[in-house]
């Protein structure tokens, strides 16, 4: 049967078909939709893990009782789980274990775009590009394979435009047959101490030359012979681009991209004129070409920063004189005014970005919806660098500050965040007595992804009930004195709990208590009373607009006098953050 | 071989429904025989913010975005996104827009002015212009939400594809409960 897959569907299905059995993420796009998938074939045991470094060592584990474990994550959360990979690599695997990277060239919707490519070589773990979603199911299938017949961690690197891309794939069975899991004692390969893992390393090393041999001969890795004037060595989505763009050239496809096929990339170099490899971010398969001493051109032609298109791959090879094309018409619009996102009508964290604005923080940022609070008119989040690190660096920062800067540092972290990597950086702050502020957004959800449960959230990716770490309780447990529960819809009192925590010398948590408005569900979200703009009331001052609510529009007056805001009633879930800012009681219930 | 490829983009504001519509569109021409690759990003854009899906079918697709400047038609859900993607098209290309607007936050702060006249700055581009009153006829067929169904109807009009796939691919992909209404809604597209 043929279905239209995303790229991430298609890598459920085809750890499903796997016999894959246990499987453990944490969301990040654009890997999320794979475990949500995952979850509806029963036959997998699926499940969200806190984070990435967590998420992996529960595959490694489950490999470990022998079965075929999946763990998935956006290409910075292998930053996380990069100590169990590197040391899994030694210890190899009982049953197959695979980890899904995704990348996310151009930034779409990341803090940076590295190359996971280079975790590969760095590690020493072969991994595998897809170029489409049926490429998607077969790789992650072989994936398992290879996992067992190397015995090495198998990765497979997949990036925005193939996650999230959907192209046609034909649906096969679930093997069977495979060992049943069981405990085995086997402490030469899985204790991993010095003298253990003397004797791995050089297996691990042997694995690669061995891996390298079976590319050469692997159909994954294919020559597609056309002109022998250009030819061009490439993988995953840039495959599909040079295909489109130099329909002429010969191709070197790659379906294995670490370690590469050496003696298949020697033949293919021999049988064309010209060699270059097209790739996308690092030059990280050209520098290995160079390295084999045989000559070819990449970054020469290609960009390091962003994605490729077959358009970017035509003009870089026009501009080199290597191809000519047609110059094409382009019908240019005048620009309009932007649209970036913003956060929804009612978010519980628009409030406290506008107290913070008023209080003069300075925030060390973290990742999440709540990033949003450092567009204007709230203009208050001044960090952002990963997750977990906005307390960490407040923390750092008042060490480096005067007294009367110090107060002014507020971290703020989302719950999911927070339970990511933020709960070190708490317990690092109390212990060592840094006198920096932290709030805690518990929106009860992972909303920036796309609304995932996580562990405070009262439910598992099945949608089970189960327990919830109680956040404030965690802050006192780590040696915090001074928490607070605020609720954020309350400006007065949101602006005081700020306000006596900046200026408390000690350090401090402010936690918020209300839902994301985007989960429903009984105990969670209920939409307030939608209120109205009395235009008569309305005296055109502009206070409501300082929040940035996307239900409120001003509406300028066409005879010149002063313009009236007005409220959306589709789009207002009556939170009432804006009729505590306006002074002339013109916002009121609808009528 | 016949390498002809045609390259739709469906444009509009994040919440729109913009991917539902991409997917109904993708599974129609699966159905109708073709290759099809289908891509865009999602993520900030679930924000409100500006969103582009691009559907490609053909004999044998290879690249699943949509070659600057190459696009075939252009599937408008919001009046401004419409407007600003226009550069992705050929010249000659088919633009079908719904006749809703929705302000971005520059706009909303009273910092900008909705630009005027968009319609008729579209048509003097691309004289195949459609503007369809989206809301207003999905609100005759009986629920303002299946806006993008009549959008669907009108572009389906475009396309050489059988009646009976497009019902075939509304049956797979809207929920049951919607159908019916969603039948309707694309038969006032496809009768404009
Ligand atoms: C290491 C890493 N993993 C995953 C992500 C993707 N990501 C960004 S923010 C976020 C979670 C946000 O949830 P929360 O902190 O609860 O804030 P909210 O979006 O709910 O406001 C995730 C998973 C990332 N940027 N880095
Ligand atoms: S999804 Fe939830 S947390 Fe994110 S902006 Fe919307 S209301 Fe706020
Ligand atoms: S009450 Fe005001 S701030 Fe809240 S959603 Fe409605 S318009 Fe926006």
């Amino acid at each position: 049967m043929k279905e239209i897959l995303s790229g991430n569907e298609a890598i459920a299905r085809g750890a499903y078909e796997a016999g894959c059995l246990v499987a453990s993420a944490y969301p990040g796009t654009p890997s999320t939709e794979i475990l949500e998938n995952v979850i509806n074939y029963k036959e997998i045991n699926a499940s969200w893990a806190p984070n990435e470094k967590v998420a992996l060592e529960v595959a490694i584990g489950a490999s470990f009782g022998g079965a075929r474990a999946l763990s998935c994550m956006k290409h910075v959360g292998v930053n996380v789980a990069a100590d169990p990979l590197f040391t899994a690599s030694y210890t190899g695997v009982k049953g197959g274990l695979v980890l899904i990277a995704a990348d996310d060239p151009e930034m779409h919707s990341s803090q940076n775009e590295q190359d996971s490519r280079n975790y590969a070589k760095f590690a020493k773990v072969p991994m595998l590009e897809p170029a489409d979603s049926a490429e998607c199911k077969e790789f992650t299938k072989l994936a398992f394979e290879l996992s067992e017949q190397f015995d090495t961690p198998v990765m497979l690197r997949s990036c925005t435009r193939i996650s999230h891309g959907k192209s046609v794939v034909e649906l096969g069975e679930r093997v069977t047959g495979l060992p049943t899991p069981k405990l085995v004692k086997d402490a030469p390969k899985l204790v991993m101490l010095p003298g253990n893992a003397r004797v791995r390393h050089p297996l691990v090393e042997e694995r690669t030359l061995k891996l390298s041999d079976y590319g050469s001969s692997a159909a994954i890795n294919r020559m597609e012979l056309h002109s022998s004037e250009i030819g061009v060595i490439c993988a995953g989505v840039t495959y599909q681009y040079v295909r489109e763009a130099l329909p002429d050239a010969s191709v070197l496809k790659l379906g294995m991209v670490w370690p590469l096929p050496h003696a298949l990339i020697r033949e293919f170099a021999a049988k064309v004129k010209q060699l270059f490899v097209v790739e996308e971010l690092d030059p990280f398969i050209e520098d290995q070409v160079k390295a084999m001493g045989i000559a070819c051109q990449g970054k020469e032609l290609t960009t390091l920063c962003g994605e490729l298109s077959p358009g970017r791959i035509q003009a870089a090879f026009a501009k080199a004189g290597i191809i000519k094309v047609a110059a094409s018409e382009v019908i240019a619009a005048e620009p309009v005014p932007p649209r970036p996102p913003n956060m929804c009508p009612g978010c519980p964290h628009r409030g406290v970005f506008y107290q913070l604005n008023r209080a003069n923080a300075y925030v060390t940022g973290d990742i999440g919806c709540y990033t949003l609070g450092f567009m204007p008119p709230l203009n208050a989040m001044d960090t952002c660098v990963c997750m977990g690190a906005s307390i960490s660096m407040g923390s750092g920062m008042v060490r480096a500050l005067p007294p009367e800067e110090q107060k002014r540092v507020v971290a703020v972290i989302g719950d999911s965040t927070f339970l990511h990597t933020g709960i070190n950086s708490l317990m690092e702050m109390a212990w060592n007595k840094a006198p920096a502020t932290v709030i805690i957004l518990d929106n009860r959800i992972t909303a920036m992804t796309g609304r995932q449960e996580n562990p405070a959230s009262g439910f598992t990716l099945a949608g089970e009930e189960t327990s919830e770490v109680n956040i404030p309780e965690l802050c006192r447990v780590l040696g915090i004195k001074h928490v607070r529960v605020v609720d954020p819809y309350d400006l007065d009192a949101t602006r005081l709990a700020i306000e006596e925590e900046m200026n408390r010398p000690e350090p401090s948590v402010i936690i918020t208590n209300r839902p994301c408005c985007l989960i429903k569900g009984a105990g969670r979200f209920e939409k307030g009373k939608i209120l109205e703009v009395d235009q008569g009331k309305c005296t055109g001052c502009k206070a409501c607009l300082r929040i940035g609510c996307p239900a409120i529009e001003w509406k300028p007056n066409p005879d010149g006098n002063k313009g009236k805001a007005f409220i959306d009633p589709q789009l207002c879930t009556g939170c009432t953050v804006c009729q505590q800012l306006c002074k002339f009681n013109a916002i009121g219930g609808r009528k | 071989m016949d390498t002809t490829i045609t390259n739709i983009l469906l444009v509009g504001v994040g919440g729109q429904g913009i991917l539902l519509a991409s997917e109904i569109l993708s599974e129609a021409f699966m159905l109708a025989g073709f290759d099809v690759k289908k891509s865009e990003i999602h993520g900030m854009s679930q924000r409100g913010g500006s969103v582009v899906s691009h559907v490609r079918f053909g004999k044998e697709v290879f690249s699943p975005v949509v070659p600057e400047g190459q696009g075939d038609i252009l599937f408008g859900f919001e009046l401004l996104e419409t407007y600003r993607y226009l550069s992705l098209l050929k010249p000659g290309a088919t633009v079908v827009a719904n006749d809703y607007k929705i302000a971005p936050p520059s706009i909303l702060l009273g910092q900008a002015v909705y630009p005027q006249a968009l319609p008729e700055k579209i048509k003097a581009k691309f004289p195949d212009f459609l503007l369809v009153d989206g809301q207003g006829l999905a609100l005759k067929a009986g629920d303002v939400r299946a806006a993008n169904t009549v959008m669907l109807g009108a572009v389906s009009k475009r396309l050489q594809i059988a009646d009976g796939v497009w019902q075939q691919a509304l049956e797979k992909m809207v929920p049951k409960k919607a159908l019916e209404i969603n039948l309707k809604a694309f038969e006032f597209g496809r009768g404009l």
